[in-house]
């Protein structure tokens, strides 16, 4: 697929992403267990030992990035995976068949993005004291589907007026056949710059809630990072690099993404070149 | 369809969902483990005073009653009573929402010039200079704009308005140039959706007749791109604006966070950690109400300014 430089360079900032999720415990140099905990060293600068440094409790900041790249990747490709799975469905499901399914479709949409979103999802986690990973996967989906569905209502709706389509259903292709064999192939590609963009926004959101206090209780994730390092940020000169290196992280995956999504956007609609 | 059967179609659906917004925050609050009375009163209060609570948030009742008093109290306009120490004629959800929220819509507005500030020039630049480095450096900028998170921003604007440069004051200040840092954070993020916008907008009227014939009757190029395209390419811009500022609401969030500041945002953050169900209610029904008569306005202006979308 022909593809413009930008989106090349999402794809690479995004395969790095990977590979530091997929790679990152083994290469770390540190372990983050209890035993990691060097009071001696609090707040180092660079060093052979400690390329980024250390962080309040002495431990070593390049392998709290390497670790949060995994929790950060975990998350984002289960939440995609999932709520791209229940809005391409739900979504399918109510442009094929219209009527009442669609109607009440719309209408539970229409109530997800009547409030911000983040608020529902501040309002899943928060239900209990410490939310793991499955309860922050859960209400990362509760609303993420509705942008999938979208995107699959829209592009259903245009797909059941195609010839092909009807040509199944003349030959007497169940709506089972129609929807599996003809609509959901055809509507993957719109559902991919969709998944780019999730990829990126996913991150962003789990950032912010366990920059409230509220994230998954996982050991490292970069919006902890950033939440820790703020408490401290006018001790020393090493807390600044502790506070940027995680949000650097996040920038670059959320650009990575934007720049796939947009580049695959253009590659599908030539006119919506350069828009949002 | 004639502008009245719009209007009614369009508030209709804006208020089954905000209701359903309501059912859907009551059910949440309800339905998880968690009781508001502990976070109240206290883990070890006294029965009496935790009855007290009881009675005043309504929470001995069947939930049919208790969400049925919710409405109750949105006909009333209290939006119920905060309950603080289960005093049922205390101050109500509605004077605390009413006391924050000129703070959340100062930021919101403030934030929202920043971004047209910032955005306008970005795009309308990249637009004439398309395809040339400086197109994708204001593209390069303008992303990024998205991508950097609040969480690493704002702190860091604190540490150079606020420690290094000593300009501004610090977090929990709420003066008038207190509101410039908040500010600059929740423009910036806006401003790249904006300026892509902008910029989008600016190269399709660019290449219209009318710039042509402009350029053709020997206009300074200065006034056929301010007087002639700007002023075309400026109303879908203004659409996007309109349409994100209830994303502004949610920015406030992480912001007010940030920077604690009082607002909308932060009591909503505080009420959800505390349970405090009046309040939680409240602030949900009135960000959601923003959110659809936003839009409904925007909608509307859209369809006023331009004539061919309102016979659509």
């Amino acid at each position: 697929m022909r593809l413009s430089l930008s989106a090349w360079l999402g794809l690479v900032m995004l395969t790095v992403y990977v590979l530091a999720g997929a790679l990152g415990p083994i290469i770390a140099p540190y372990d983050l267990g209890l035993s990691s905990v060097d009071l001696q060293h609090q707040f180092e600068g660079s060093s052979p030992a400690h390329w980024l440094g250390t962080d309040a409790s002495g431990r070593d900041t390049l392998s709290q990035l390497l670790w949060g790249a995994r929790s950060a990747l975990e998350l984002s490709v289960i939440v995609v995976a999932i709520s791209s799975a229940i809005g391409l469905a739900i979504g399918t499901l109510a442009g094929w068949y219209g009527g009442a399914i669609d109607e009440v479709v719309m209408r539970v949409v229409d109530v997800l993005m009547a409030f911000p979103g983040i608020l529902l999802n501040i309002a899943i986690v928060a239900t209990v004291a410490h939310p793991g990973v499955p309860l922050t996967v859960a209400a990362l989906c509760a609303n993420g589907w509705v942008g999938y569905a979208r995107v699959a209502r829209g592009q259903v709706l245009a797909l059941r007026e195609r010839d092909y389509v009807a040509a199944a259903v003349a030959l007497g292709a169940s709506n089972r056949r129609v929807m599996m064999r003809h609509l959901i192939p055809n509507l993957m590609a719109p559902a991919m710059v969709q998944m780019s963009f999730g990829l990126g926004s996913v991150i962003l959101i789990e950032a912010s809630l366990s920059f409230l206090g509220i994230g998954p209780q996982l050991d490292y994730t970069w919006g902890a990072m950033l939440d820790q390092a703020r408490n401290f940020l006018w001790n020393s000169e090493w807390v600044k690099v502790y506070a940027v290196v995680p949000g650097l992280a996040i920038t670059w995956v959320v650009l990575g993404a934007n720049l796939l999504g947009d580049g695959l956007r253009d590659r599908l609609d030539p006119r919506q070149r350069g828009r949002m | 369809m004639s502008i009245g059967a719009f209007l009614l179609r369009r508030l209709g659906s804006g208020a089954l969902a905000i209701l359903g917004a309501s059912i859907l925050t009551f059910a949440f609050l309800h339905l998880v483990p968690g009781d508001p009375v502990d976070h109240l009163a206290g883990g070890d209060a006294p029965p009496g005073a935790r009855k007290k609570i009881e009675q005043c948030m309504g929470l001995d009742r069947p939930l049919p009653v208790q969400f049925a008093r919710f409405l109750g109290h949105v006909v009333d306009g209290t939006l119920g009573n905060q309950c603080r120490n289960g005093d049922p004629s205390g101050p109500t959800v509605a004077n605390r929402i009413a006391e924050v929220m000129p703070h959340t819509l100062a930021l919101a507005v403030c934030g929202m010039l920043v971004a047209i500030a910032l955005a306008l020039p970005l795009g309308v630049v990249a637009a004439i200079r398309r395809g040339t480095w400086i197109d994708t450096l204001a593209t390069t900028v303008s992303l990024s704009g998205i991508s950097i998170p609040q969480m690493m921003f704002a702190p860091l604007l604190i540490l150079w308005g606020f420690i290094t440069l000593g300009w501004f004051p610090g977090p929990t200040e709420i003066g008038p140039q207190a509101i410039v840092l908040p500010a600059l954070a929740i423009g910036t993020h806006l401003m790249a959706m904006l300026a892509r916008m902008t910029r989008s907008a600016m190269v399709e009227v660019l290449g219209e007749d009318y710039v042509r014939t402009a350029r053709a009757k020997g206009l300074a190029e200065g006034r056929v791109v301010f007087l002639h395209a700007l002023r075309n390419a400026i109303l879908p811009v203004i659409t996007i604006a309109g349409l994100q500022f209830g994303s502004l609401l949610s920015g406030a969030i992480i912001i007010e966070n940030v920077f604690s500041r009082p607002g909308i945002g932060s009591t909503l953050v505080d009420a959800i950690k505390e349970r405090n169900y009046p309040v939680v209610q409240g602030a949900v029904l009135v960000i959601a109400a923003i959110y659809v008569v936003v839009n409904l306005l925007v909608d509307l202006s859209y369809g006023l300014s331009d004539p061919r979308i309102r016979r659509a």
